[in-house]
């Protein structure tokens, strides 16, 4: 055993850097090229990533779950069909299948008072990030919702779909306000990124200047309280104004609790004496 | 003007220039979206043939998108210069192509024609030609451009260290720049993707790079990757400031959905030009494209990707930059669908930009939408670096994690210089040389051991 020459797979000196960066420094080298165990922890990354993009919306669970406190759930479907034509066709995506327009119309005609806010989750890029936040995400919504008084609409689930299909919804609904759960655009270290989207006043043609968005609900991210107190603010500040988008901005005070702000290191390079 | 072709006893008709064109272009998934791409294999085929019958001289008089409309159109038929264009003037699209594999096009008679050609007239060639084509002719031409040293010369090949941060702390910004530098990355620039974009965080940002080459000396330039009326803001309040960024994109309408027209550019660069920061040349413009930009903004006017994105060269060598970049992979399978369209893409880019006297670099990137992966981006950094392209990224294991993206490492880099001989730019060479990061021995490229003496007092504020 001892007859073998050692790995010529070597660390890097200045591996203490990486506490300082999510970033993959500090890979070691061999010759130059990256070791088996960054190179294996790369496509491992970036296999999650795929499956993210890939795995099926499994909107019977999602409507169970919510079954189980009593909240009415609609299932629809994108004009896009299958996952192929959804990414490469972001405009289908953008609407509802004419099956679902003529089913959510039925259901419209039912309650022809409207609400004043309609949820609507969709898996876009990754329905990881859907199927592992959007439940715990919908009950603080939903309780925000009542205390304000504000009537809901069945949580519409949606196939398939873009952050715009929420238009097309609310606009069927008869909504004054939507928000959307949406997968995000999985990252190599973050395939469960969840997005939410608000709009005041929805209807099928706004673009995302309408919008407000709240970004990177996640574990390792924004935490389902900031997200929702953040969304609280956006809509109560929608509500009051009647507009929603570019000219409603996130100016909720944000209480600094995260920790370590003043042991920050900053620019080592440079000696504070220099910089 | 309408166009037709017949084979295997079929008459194909094409309504215009700028369907033929759009016809024509090897198939990708943005074509298909913006509804302009052919129907069938054999129909783009054909077009592919009538094509290669235009006259050069047809996309003079006939612009596919109108010259009353369009500023870039202006700017494209107003600088083109007729001298240059002389000696290839009689030739067709198909004549060109022959020429520019012939031994008549050298490095010296193509950068004398550049001028002379219009964006229009490199797209359609490149539809007519084969990757091996596209990397030939590249591989004749150098576009050499300086500020702090010199990138684009013969057999070198640069890297934009990309240190960016979820949240632009200058710690983590630190220690990826760091990483970079120990493995011999950084002499295009070192450029920063900001994560806030207040006039006061670029500042501080722009600040710090700037305190860092000063401080350490490096043969290289920095670039926070802001609006260009940002950087204009930043320079009046005497924030030290090398390169200026903008997206830029091949039609008047895409470019003013980024906020931009030729004017704004143009204060952008004297702006920049007023601050006199190059020692070796004042090339200081730092543009990035990509394809499927117009069509994004929905500012495409029939026209096909590929061909939109060519005019962006034109609005860039007008302002004699520094670096061009296309982010080939970045915009998503709508436009780019998978490795194949994406490695083509990036060859298209490189050559058209190339053959028009632009200084062209590649972002190799994909992100998790596309059907692409680390294979895909091999391939393409292989044959880019075959092709003489003059600058790639260099992050840190290919993982933007600011952007959520992968683009070519250090590493990467690396593996290109080995395996194709391709160096750093000179100056950037000398002072890694001298510091004990990177030299050359009989066996080729060594990295230097442990950490070099200049960084040590930098690693000892940490502990």
């Amino acid at each position: 055993m001892s007859d073998h020459a050692p790995s010529p797979a070597q660390a890097d000196a200045w591996s203490q850097l990486r506490a300082l960066t999510s970033a993959r420094i500090a890979l070691g080298r061999v010759g130059t090229s990256l070791p088996t165990g960054a190179q294996l922890d790369f496509q491992f990354a970036h296999a999650q990533a795929r499956d993210a993009v890939h795995l099926p919306f499994d909107h019977g669970a999602l409507s169970e779950q919510l079954a189980t406190r009593q909240r009415e759930t609609l299932t629809l479907h994108s004009s896009a069909p299958d996952r192929d034509v959804y990414l490469q066709r972001p405009d289908l995506g953008r609407r509802l299948s004419k099956a679902s327009v003529e089913q959510l119309r039925s259901y419209a005609q039912t309650r022809s008072q409207g609400f004043d806010l309609a949820l609507v989750v969709a898996d876009g890029l990754s329905s990881l990030a859907v199927q592992r936040h959007s439940p715990a995400m919908l009950e603080r919504i939903d309780e925000l919702a009542r205390a304000e008084g504000w009537s809901l609409a069945p949580v519409v689930l949606v196939e398939q779909g873009r952050v715009a299909v929420a238009d097309e919804v609310a606009e069927l609904l008869n909504a004054r306000m939507v928000v959307i759960l949406i997968g995000e655009r999985p990252g190599l270290s973050s395939p469960d990124s969840l997005g939410l989207y608000f709009t005041y006043a929805p209807r099928v043609g706004l673009n995302d200047a309408a919008r407000n968005c709240i970004s990177n609900v996640r574990l390792e991210g924004m935490s389902y309280a900031m997200a929702a107190y953040k969304l609280l603010y956006l809509m109560r500040e929608a509500w009051r104004r009647q507009l929603s988008g570019v000219s409603l901005k996130d100016e909720a005070p944000v209480r600094t609790l995260e920790a370590g702000v003043e042991d920050r290191q900053g620019n080592f390079l440079l000696g504070t004496e220099m910089a | 003007m309408s166009f037709s072709h017949t084979i295997g006893g079929m008459t194909w008709h094409f309504d215009s220039l700028r369907d033929l064109m759009a016809k024509a272009s090897p198939a990708r998934s943005g074509d298909f979206l913006a509804e302009v791409a052919a129907t069938s294999d054999a129909q783009r085929a054909a077009a592919q043939m009538a094509l290669a019958n235009v006259p050069l001289k047809r996309f003079l008089v006939e612009a596919l998108i109108p010259y009353e409309q369009d500023e870039v159109t202006r700017l494209i038929i107003d600088s083109h210069d007729p001298a240059a264009f002389a000696p290839v003037s009689h030739l067709t699209v198909g004549g060109f192509r022959d020429w520019l594999l012939g031994d008549a096009a050298t490095e010296t008679s193509l950068r004398a024609l550049a001028p002379g050609l219009t964006p229009e007239m490199a797209a359609a060639v490149s539809k007519i030609m084969r990757l091996q084509d596209l990397v030939l002719v590249a591989q004749k031409i150098r576009v050499v451009t300086r500020f702090r040293n010199t990138v684009g010369l013969r057999g070198r090949m640069s890297t934009r260290l990309q240190p960016n941060h979820p949240t632009d702390d200058p710690a983590g910004i630190a220690a990826s720049v760091l990483d970079g530098l120990l493995y011999g990355n950084g002499d295009a620039m070192i450029g920063i993707n900001p994560a806030t974009d207040s006039i006061s965080a670029i500042s501080e940002l722009l600040k710090m790079l700037d305190g860092v080459i000063q401080h350490y000396e490096i043969p290289t330039q920095s670039c926070v990757l802001t609006h260009v009326t940002s950087s204009v803001a930043a320079i009046e309040r005497g924030v030290p400031l090398d390169l200026v960024f903008q997206s830029i994109a091949g039609t008047q309408a895409a470019n003013s959905s980024f906020g931009i027209n030729l004017e704004i550019l143009r204060e952008g660069y004297e702006a920049g030009l007023s601050l006199n920061r190059g020692t070796r040349g004042n090339n200081l413009m730092y543009f990035e494209t990509g394809q499927g930009s117009a069509l994004s903004a929905n500012a495409h006017h029939g026209v096909d990707q590929q061909t939109c994105e060519t005019r962006a060269y034109a609005v860039a060598r007008h302002f004699n930059p520094f670096l061009v970049n296309t982010v080939v992979g970045f915009i998503g399978p709508e436009y780019l669908y998978n490795g194949k369209q994406i490695i083509r893409a990036g060859l298209e880019d490189h050559f058209c930009g190339k053959l028009l006297g632009v200084p062209m670099g590649c972002d190799i990137c994909y992100t998790n939408h596309a059907e692409a992966d680390q294979d895909d981006m091999d391939n393409l950094l292989t044959l880019l670096g075959v092709a003489g392209i003059n600058f790639i990224m260099g992050i840190p294991g290919s993982d933007d994690v600011m952007l959520n993206y992968q683009t070519t490492s250090f590493h990467d880099a690396l593996y290109a210089r080995k395996t194709l001989g391709l160096r750093t730019a000179p100056e950037f060479e000398a002072w890694l040389a001298r510091k004990n990061i990177l030299h050359y021995d009989d066996n080729g490229l060594r990295l230097g051991q442990g950490v070099p003496q200049l960084f040590h007092q930098a690693l000892a504020r940490l502990s």
